[in-house]
């Protein structure tokens, strides 16, 4: 098949590779082809090969995808595979972004747990059938791929925009019945480029490789900021 | 913008919208049972002028378009033109102004 | 990069409100023409009886009928809490829009 891969930075250029099909593989397995026999100069990121680590993710043939968990029979299109660096991250070399921008977000969005107990206290019981448990479950696998991101249109359109992850990681919290900062977060992601920056396009939870639905805990979060905001607390 | 400004902002907008989705609905009915044979003048002030009921209803529809249409018009003009600062905030507090004006300014001529 | 349906419904949802925030004033306006008289309006009237103001007619209740579709769409997709049924709501969008359009179409 025919691979097109991105060299460069922000200026640079795709080059041409022959790569033999074979079978089960993937496209994380093409770029591993290319960089040990045909190019060892490529650069690319990976380190699990199993879907867990998040590091992998790339733009093939127009959308963000992991690349290690994405056949090529799937992706394929007229024998040709096109790769690139994931959208909206600024490139650092070929098939390497500097994911920086994204974690700070993470930051932005107050996406650390604060609990009250300390390790002398005994366990908070949280019930598995609790109606906030389970929409903690239904976002709480990110690997932080930046798939999502990637994918977003708003972040494309105003790069302040905090984001489908990052936001998708304050409602896990929100949600959290152990933690303290509820108010702090929900101001946090209320504010400028925040929740109501979100125009339900949906891109997020299309590609999201763990199926997680951020557009979902985005309204949730929007609701969760109705509701503080008519009791006068944010 | 501050948080509570945001929120604020998009409360508006939300609140708004149901408002204009029920206006909307039965705009749309009162048009597509107008234009059967074709509109004429004395026919539209004929169902207009003295209509309390008829005045109430599209004030409230003209008001809510006029909230509704700037905030609207806020998100597009960051996104797509990156318009920032007090000259955006006047350009939309004004076209808000107009809207409204403009809107009860017709509303009135087809009532009165 | 591709796109799938929700996006698509968003960008007709945003172009839509582009193209009523700018129609609304002239609208405003011309209705505002009754203040100098029944004939005024009439005349008004007359002139949109042309084939062009016509289609520009149908073009902006299109409009009007897309606008209400995709913002139901997303107070369902705000205020409801859902899973999985964005590609009803969004094939709803389209459907209502198309609806609307052929009424307008048939009674004009």
């Amino acid at each position: 098949m025919k691979v097109a891969v991105w060299k460069g930075a922000a200026q640079g250029s795709f080059q041409e590779f022959d790569v033999p099909r074979q079978p089960s593989q993937t496209v994380l397995d093409v770029v591993t082809y290319i960089q040990r026999r045909l190019d060892s100069s490529l650069a690319y990121r990976y380190a699990c090969r199993v879907g867990m680590c998040g590091s992998c993710a790339m733009t093939v043939n127009g959308v963000p995808r992991w690349t290690c968990r994405t056949h090529v029979d799937k992706v394929l299109h007229n024998e040709a595979l096109r790769i690139e660096p994931l959208k909206n991250l600024p490139i650092i070399r070929d098939l390497v972004t500097d994911m920086s921008a994204f974690f700070d977000k993470w930051a932005r969005a107050k996406g650390q747990f604060a609990g009250s107990r300390t390790k002398r206290d005994a366990f908070a019981p949280i019930a598995s059938s609790s109606p906030e448990r389970a929409d903690i479950d239904a976002g709480i696998e990110c690997i932080g791929c930046a798939v999502c991101y990637s994918a977003c249109d708003v972040v494309a359109w105003n790069p302040d925009y905090l984001g489908p992850a990052a936001l998708n990681r304050a409602w896990t919290l929100v949600k959290d019945t152990r933690d303290q900062r509820t108010v702090e977060r929900l101001r946090a992601v209320a504010g400028d480029a925040g929740v109501h920056s979100c125009h339900t396009h949906m891109s997020c939870t299309e590609r999201c490789p763990k199926r997680i639905s951020p557009t979902a805990g985005i309204a949730g979060l929007k609701r969760a900021i109705l509701k503080s905001a008519l009791k006068g607390e944010l | 913008m501050s948080a509570r400004g945001e929120t604020a902002l998009w409360i508006a907008q939300r609140a708004s919208a149901a408002v204009l989705g029920l206006c909307a609905i039965v705009h749309l009915a009162v048009i597509i049972y107008a234009v059967q044979g074709g509109l004429s003048a004395a026919e539209i002030l004929g169902r207009t002028r003295g209509n309390l009921a008829w005045l109430a209803f599209y004030s409230i529809f003209v008001l809510a378009a006029a909230v509704h249409a700037p905030i609207g018009l806020r998100a597009i003009v960051i996104e797509w033109l990156g318009w920032r600062g007090r000259s955006r905030t006047g350009f939309l507090v004004i076209f808000a102004a107009l809207l409204g004006w403009l809107g009860m300014r017709a509303v009135f001529a087809v009532f009165l | 990069m591709r796109k799938e349906s929700s996006y698509w419904v968003a960008i007709v949802h945003r172009l839509s409100g582009i193209a009523l925030a700018i129609y609304l004033p002239v609208h405003f306006w011309a209705l505002s023409r009754a203040l100098e008289g029944e004939a005024a309006l009439e005349s008004f009237l007359a002139w949109t009886d042309d084939a062009l103001v016509k289609a520009g007619e149908w073009g902006i209740v299109i409009a009007l009928a897309a606008h209400l579709a995709g913002g139901l769409r997303v107070l369902a997709l705000e205020f409801l809490p859902w899973t999985g049924w964005q590609k009803t709501l969004a094939a709803g969008a389209a459907a209502l829009t198309v609806a609307v359009g052929l009424a307008f179409a048939l009674a004009l």
